[in-house]
């Protein structure tokens, strides 16, 4: 549980944390590990966890009928994976594939959720937090959208 | 700022007979066909200005009566005719929709051919013209222009053969205006009406009741060399002062004035300016301003095979910064629409210039508001860029 | 940081043949050449030359390799008109005319002893790889070396052998990023600027080229101001339309700089207002 702490508290996301909002968090994680190939989760179902990634890499896909899976991004260390439990009806919009050995924290977001409930100053300062990751992924996203690659074709 | 021949240091101005030295003189008007006679006999093709389709256009000459004998202009934003003098004037007009570029740069070249080998295909070069011009009239405004394409084309890490060769064989004949025109503001330009530097020789026509004559002054030693051809008298201080006179009454009878201060601050800081959307409006993208402009230099060039495909022309073209792919990159039109363009044209002609010429690319010669079919002036737009900016 | 080398015949092509050729991606093709009298076409990287086609016409084009004693020229080209079309239908044996080199070098000298971020986007990988092989050729003179490279997808992918090289190399760190991509793939998938925001460098000492097509050098240096590189360790490769490559045609013109002339490299906190302006 000590290791799982210092591996949180070195996350940018925690960063500036008062010590008790951070117990908070910290007691909603536990380690797991993921083998390439494994799917940590899938479209559609409940979203009630979410994860920090520390090692390895995860794709976010979607299934096409007929054909490969389309990968739409792919997850390094010290990313943050899973922003659907944030969304109401919280359920995975995509399928997460681990591409090799993963190493993630796993956080229980019922359990978040309800505690943001609780103590709105806990739940304002995670979603201070998480506002500017999901503005940078939206922001990325886009520009794959763009293709800002191509010229005019 | 003017390309400048080799001097010929002034000779005693009391001097009257065309002998050797002599720098200055009187040219009868009964006289001027010696002179054309003289540049042809030193093999110059004559370029001069004529009256053709109801315009003063330059063009090739062999007499003093191909020259618009007798005529002047009346000129405004886009507005232009000629109309009968009642002096008989040589010169007795502004500028028309020709330029002297038309011969230094001209509107089609060929630069190279190719020729398909058995082992691929091989280069040649053209071979430059030998014909050689004497520019016959040339406005103050128009030497300073000649100056300004003088850097772009033989001033910079490359230089154009083609200018040069041409530039080179120009003999150059500066009249001195004496009949600006309503869009003139070369004043306001500093680049006239007087004629400063960079000609052979230069006219000034001087008429009254009872005499017609031409006070001819040479700057070069090819000059003073058609001078020597010349029945002349001797200039008098009556004569200078007459031919003062011209040069004065052309500076105070200017069409436009431009506020030249702080211009290239104006237009490179104001790329959002609402007047550009306003211009646009009114813009018809035509390039008719570019191709009367007389530093206007843009070009592209064009390939053109032969029917059974072993020949190749590559050729240089005239060009407009308004034409639809001038801007063509990488699949897409940059200045996909008139605001740009215009903006781009203005921008450049008044700001950009001075930083890639050390000098404006406006020589005031009024051409582009004459000939522009929807009157735009460039000096009322950048006097409405400044207004606006001061609001 | 002039590269250039005095002109010997501007305006009239040499005759060059074609003595290898690759298809880097579909429309993409590395022609590599040699001068028919003469030796190697000297060049520095970032410089271009003017690529004419029998009949058709000139495109300018990125040196995608130097010349040396042992190695010919090469120049990558996507057929996206008339004339670079015909060029990527060039095979082994053909002639094309070529004039040139034009334009400016990257900042090979000014970049020594900093860390060097090289940013590709696309067929922006093209200009860059004779300044990754400069920067292995002379690696004791530079800090880290890392090149993060984007396209829209694996097909797009150009220089794969290179790339592959790279990756195995220690001395420079390789990020690569598709937009979109199939399970095959297997690397990442992502935005380019993500590979920016996963950097750490110390903004006194880097110096980032960026190279690729005008809307990603746009997020690109977004990114990279965002995450305090000064405007004036960027260096972007801009584009325009050329016929001369001399300054005198008039076409390239970007504010009042002459792509051909001034360019294409410039030091971005020279050219910001500019950039900022898509129809300037």
């Amino acid at each position: 549980m000590e290791k799982l702490d210092q591996i949180i508290s070195k996350h940018p996301f925690t960063k500036g944390m008062k010590a008790d909002h951070f117990q908070t968090i910290a007691g909603c994680g536990r380690n797991v590990v993921f083998n390439a190939g494994d799917y940590i989760f899938h479209e559609g179902e409940a979203a009630d966890h979410f994860y920090l990634l520390r090692h390895g890499r995860v794709a976010l896909e979607v299934s096409v009928p007929g054909r490969a899976a389309i990968q739409i991004q792919t997850l390094e260390e010290g990313d943050i994976v899973g922003a659907s439990w944030l969304v109401p009806p919280y359920r995975w919009a995509w399928d997460a594939q681990a591409l090799e050995t993963t190493r993630l924290v796993e956080f229980d977001a019922v359990c978040m959720r309800e505690k943001c409930d609780a103590d709105h100053d806990f739940g304002y300062e995670l979603m201070k937090r998480f506002a500017p990751a999901l503005g940078r992924r939206l922001q990325a996203a886009r520009l794959q959208l763009l293709n800002i690659y191509e010229t005019a074709d | 700022m003017v390309y400048a021949e080799s001097r010929v240091t002034s000779a005693n101005e009391q001097n009257g007979e065309g002998q050797s030295g002599m720098s200055t003189g009187i040219l009868a008007r009964q006289d001027f066909q010696v002179l054309i006679d003289a540049l042809h006999g030193a093999g110059y093709a004559v370029i001069a200005p004529t009256l053709q389709d109801n315009a003063i256009v330059y063009d090739q000459i062999a007499r003093v009566d191909d020259l618009p004998i007798g005529w002047g202009d009346d000129q405004d934003g886009g507005h232009y005719r000629v109309k009968p003098r009642n002096d008989g004037m040589l010169f007795g007009y502004a500028v028309g929709p020709r330029t002297w570029k038309r011969w230094l740069f001209p509107p089609r070249t060929v630069l190279w051919s190719a020729q398909q080998t058995a082992h691929g295909f091989a280069v040649e070069e053209e071979k430059p013209t030998t014909e050689r011009y004497a520019f016959l009239g040339v406005r103050s405004c128009e030497l300073h222009a000649i100056g300004i394409q003088d850097k772009v084309f033989l001033e910079g890490q490359h230089q154009d053969k083609i200018y040069a060769d041409r530039r080179q064989n120009a003999l150059v004949i500066a009249v001195n205006c004496s009949t600006p025109g309503g869009t003139c503001f070369c004043v306001s330009m500093n680049t006239g009406p007087k004629v400063e530097a960079g000609y052979d020789l230069c006219l000034t026509e001087i008429v009254s009741a009872d005499r017609h004559v031409f006070l001819i002054e040479a700057e070069s030693e090819r000059g003073a060399d058609i001078l020597k051809a010349l029945p002349l008298t001797a200039a008098n201080e009556g004569h200078f002062n007459a031919a003062r006179a011209v040069s004065d009454q052309a500076a105070q009878n200017m069409g436009r004035a431009l506020d030249t201060d702080g211009i290239k601050e104006l237009l490179q800081s104001n790329p959002e300016h609402p007047r550009w959307d306003d211009v646009a409006d009114r813009c018809l993208a035509c390039g008719n301003c570019t191709n009367v402009c007389p530093t206007c230099f843009c070009s592209t060039t064009q390939d053109i095979t032969s029917l059974d495909g072993a020949q190749a022309e590559h050729s240089r073209v005239w060009d407009t910064c308004f034409s639809f792919d001038f801007s063509y990159t990488s699949g897409a039109v940059i200045r996909g629409d008139n605001r740009s363009r215009y903006r781009q044209w203005m921008t450049h002609k008044f700001a950009n210039w001075i930083d890639q010429f050390d000098t404006s690319g406006c020589v005031g010669c009024g051409r582009c508001v004459t000939w522009c079919p929807v009157a735009i002036d460039v000096t009322e737009e950048i006097t409405a860029l400044r207004d606006v900016e001061r609001q | 940081m002039s590269g250039s080398i005095p002109e010997k015949n501007s305006l009239i092509p040499k005759i060059c043949r074609v003595v290898g050729r690759r298809v880097e991606a579909e429309n993409v093709v590395t022609l590599c050449l040699e001068p028919e009298t003469g030796g190697p076409w000297q060049s520095a990287p970032g410089q271009f030359n003017m690529l004419y086609a029998f009949g058709v016409g000139e495109v300018p084009v990125s040196v995608s390799q130097c010349a040396s004693d042992n190695e010919p020229i090469w120049h990558t080209v996507r057929a996206v008109g008339p004339v670079s079309a015909a060029l990527c239908r060039l095979q082994v044996g053909s002639t094309l005319g070529m004039r040139g080199p034009f334009g400016n070098a990257w900042p090979l000298d000014v970049a020594e002893k900093k860390d060097v971020l090289v940013v590709a986007g696309g067929l922006g990988l093209a200009p860059m790889r004779p300044v990754i092989q400069h920067l292995l050729t002379r690696r004791e003179f530079y800090g880290r070396v890392v090149v993060l490279y984007g396209c829209r997808s694996r097909e797009a992918i150009i220089f794969d052998e290179d790339l592959a090289a790279w990756a195995q190399n220690d001395d420079l760190e390789l990020l690569v990023t598709v937009d979109r991509a199939d399970q095959a793939w297997g690397g990442r998938v992502g935005a380019i600027t993500t590979l920016i925001d996963s950097q750490t460098f110390d903004p006194q000492s880097v110096l980032a080229m960026v190279c690729g097509p005008s809307l990603m050098m746009r997020f690109v240096v977004a990114a990279l101001t965002g995450a305090s590189c000064p405007e004036s360790s960027i260096f972007v490769s801009m584009e325009r339309n050329m016929k001369c490559a001399i300054g005198q045609c008039g076409r390239c013109q970007y504010g009042p700089h002459f792509v051909c002339r001034d360019g294409p490299i410039f030091r971005y906190d020279k050219i910001g207002s500019l950039f900022r302006i898509a129809d300037i």
